[in-house]
């Protein structure tokens, strides 16, 4: 009994410790990038040059709303046309949708340096792109298919059946079933993954070093080598010259996420309380 | 999802509707195809750029070469190999028992409060830009281990980054095992900590195997955060307080710079870390029909 007590004891300080090393880690993480970095957000880095006298991040954070518009243009219609496919269109069971959710996986786990990679051989290239912001939205878009297109399906399989037989004995054909009544109950779930895809791009470094280049002044064309607030982190923390900027910059960053996951949490929220 | 398909619902439409149908059906199948045309245009285009530098350095002296140096035209990535799985290995060790453990607190031990605090922390960790725990880890982890880039700062780091990963798909399958597991241990004389661990823990194996496979891909595929605690020196392994270069970091680091069979070399690592990567694929799909049966 007593053997009974000591282990209930250790094993409850094991998770109770290790709930506090995680809360810690991130709490750790956050407070020590604010305290160091909050002041040193001046006015100074949104000022709309970059030089090298200073290092301004307005440049890298309109790139960055601009390739995540960019690249959600190019993959979003995409993946939720093919979560349509899958759901609506294609037979239960059938080879295609059971190949097509195999690739999709096999995309969400390749490693992002890989997505680099191939996006400079194929879209800078092979497709004679150049170091561009176009070429590097194509590498994210190819890199958060797989997200969208997951919770796309989702969101569809999750409407009830009886709305489309309605639809459909209201004579209504598939197309107008999909559009009118079909997506419109799917939109918060595929906004929540649009969300998630929104956080990925924004991180992301590696996919866009050799693919969107490392230009540090605000893009003028889809052809304009375009580095994002992450890739701009990282170069100036690679300089080693800006410390109290960089830490800034990830103030900024941070926020971002911070930002973003609010946003997905309060959706959450409004699919959980309607089903 | 057979009736969604009963064809009665797209007849009595009119010509014009049965042409767009048409259309928007096979518009549907093009983007549902995207996802295929990618997997296999990604392995073309590195297996054609890979494949030939490997042969033209040969295979075992590619995979088992214990130097790599692209000045003397000597590829071996050996070290890059053992860097990666070791790392892997390192933030597996750190991240698996304080995933689990936390895991086990959201779905079983914590209040409701507390749930509601904890979870979007996790989800929060999960969202932080590989840069920023890179910087992080380059202004507080380095200083405080050993002064400069080693194995131990690159574990530490990406053992913090797969604890979200860990966390929250081994949470549901904790969440998914029936609640008459615990009420039967409960019954038995089980402890409640008893009845988590030996009970419910072991009934949601595959679940939490399968969380962490997905913080395997994880830890093995993450360059930024890594390039910039880990020192980066291209030799064998020599110890957790010593630098390390991982197959990941060795391609951003020298890409930039290369060319002709240095470059290719480098796609050719890509192809390594392309294969590992398929392998632990297998591995996930392999629990997850486990899970099924």
């Amino acid at each position: 009994m007593k053997r009974a007590k000591i282990s209930a004891f250790i094993l409850r300080a094991c998770v109770y410790l290790a709930a506090a090393l995680t809360a810690g880690a991130l709490l750790f993480i956050v407070g020590y990038i604010l305290i160091k970095g909050v002041p040193n957000l001046t006015w100074s880095l949104f000022a709309w040059r970059y030089n090298s006298v200073n290092v301004s991040l307005l440049p890298a954070l309109l790139n960055t709303v601009l390739m995540t518009a960019l690249a959600l243009v190019i993959s979003v219609p995409l993946g939720v046309f093919a979560a349509i496919y899958l759901v609506e269109y294609a037979r239960r069971g059938s080879r295609l949708v059971r190949i097509v959710r195999m690739n999709a996986e096999t995309l969400s786990g390749i490693p992002s340096i890989v997505y680099g990679l191939f996006g400079m051989l194929f879209f800078v290239n092979t497709l004679k792109l150049g170091l561009s912001m176009l070429s590097g939205a194509l590498t994210l878009s190819i890199m958060i298919l797989p997200l969208i297109l997951r919770t796309a399906e989702e969101a569809l399989l999750s409407v009830p059946d009886s709305y489309r037989e309605g639809s459909f004995g209201l004579g209504a054909g598939r197309l107008r079933t999909v559009f009118r009544v079909v997506l419109p109950g799917a939109v918060p779930g595929i906004l929540a993954g649009v969300i998630l895809g929104v956080g990925r791009i924004v991180g992301e470094t590696a996919a866009l070093l050799y693919t969107a280049g490392t230009s540090s002044e605000t893009v003028s064309g889809l052809f304009d080598s375009a580095r994002t607030l992450s890739v701009h982190m990282y170069a100036l923390s690679q300089e080693g010259l800006y410390l109290d900027q960089t830490y800034a910059t990830a103030v900024v960053l941070l926020l971002i996420v911070i930002l973003i996951n609010a946003a997905s949490g309060a959706l959450a929220k409004r699919v959980g309380k309607r089903s | 999802m057979q009736k969604r398909n009963s064809a009665a619902a797209a007849r009595g439409a009119g010509g014009k509707t049965k042409l767009s149908e048409g259309a928007a059906r096979i518009l549907f199948l093009a983007a549902a195809c995207v996802s295929i045309l990618a997997v296999l245009l990604i392995t073309v285009f590195l297996l054609v750029n890979g494949v030939p530098a490997m042969a033209e350095i040969g295979v075992f002296k590619f995979l088992l070469g214990t130097t790599w140096r692209p000045g003397n035209d000597i590829y071996g990535i050996l070290p890059m190999i053992l860097g990666s799985v070791y790392v892997t290995a390192g933030a597996l060790v750190l991240g698996v028992p304080v995933g689990i453990f936390t895991a086990a607190f959201l779905s079983r031990f914590a209040s409701k409060k507390m749930v509601r605090t904890l979870r979007p922390a996790v989800q929060l960790l999960a969202g932080i830009p590989s840069v920023v725990y890179g910087f992080f880890g380059l202004v507080v982890v380095v200083p405080l281990t050993t002064g400069r880039g080693s194995m131990l700062a690159a574990c530490i780091i990406l053992g913090i980054m797969i604890l979200p990963t860990i966390i929250s798909v081994s949470e549901s399958a904790l969440n998914a095992v029936d609640q008459s597991y615990y009420e039967g241990a409960l019954a038995l004389g089980a402890t409640h900590e008893r009845a988590v661990f030996t009970v419910l823990l072991p009934a949601a194996k595959s679940g939490v195997l399968a969380g962490v496979v997905l913080g395997v891909g994880r830890a093995i595929g993450e360059a930024m955060a890594v390039i910039m605690v880990a020192g980066n020196q291209a030799r064998m392994p020599e110890g957790l307080l010593k630098g390390i270069r991982t197959l990941t970091t060795n391609i951003v680091m020298e890409m930039g710079y290369s060319a002709d069979l240095h470059r290719e070399a480098l796609i050719a690592t890509a192809v390594v870390l392309f294969v590992f990567i398929l392998l632990i694929n297998l591995l996930f799909s392999l629990t997850k029909r486990r899970k099924k049966a």
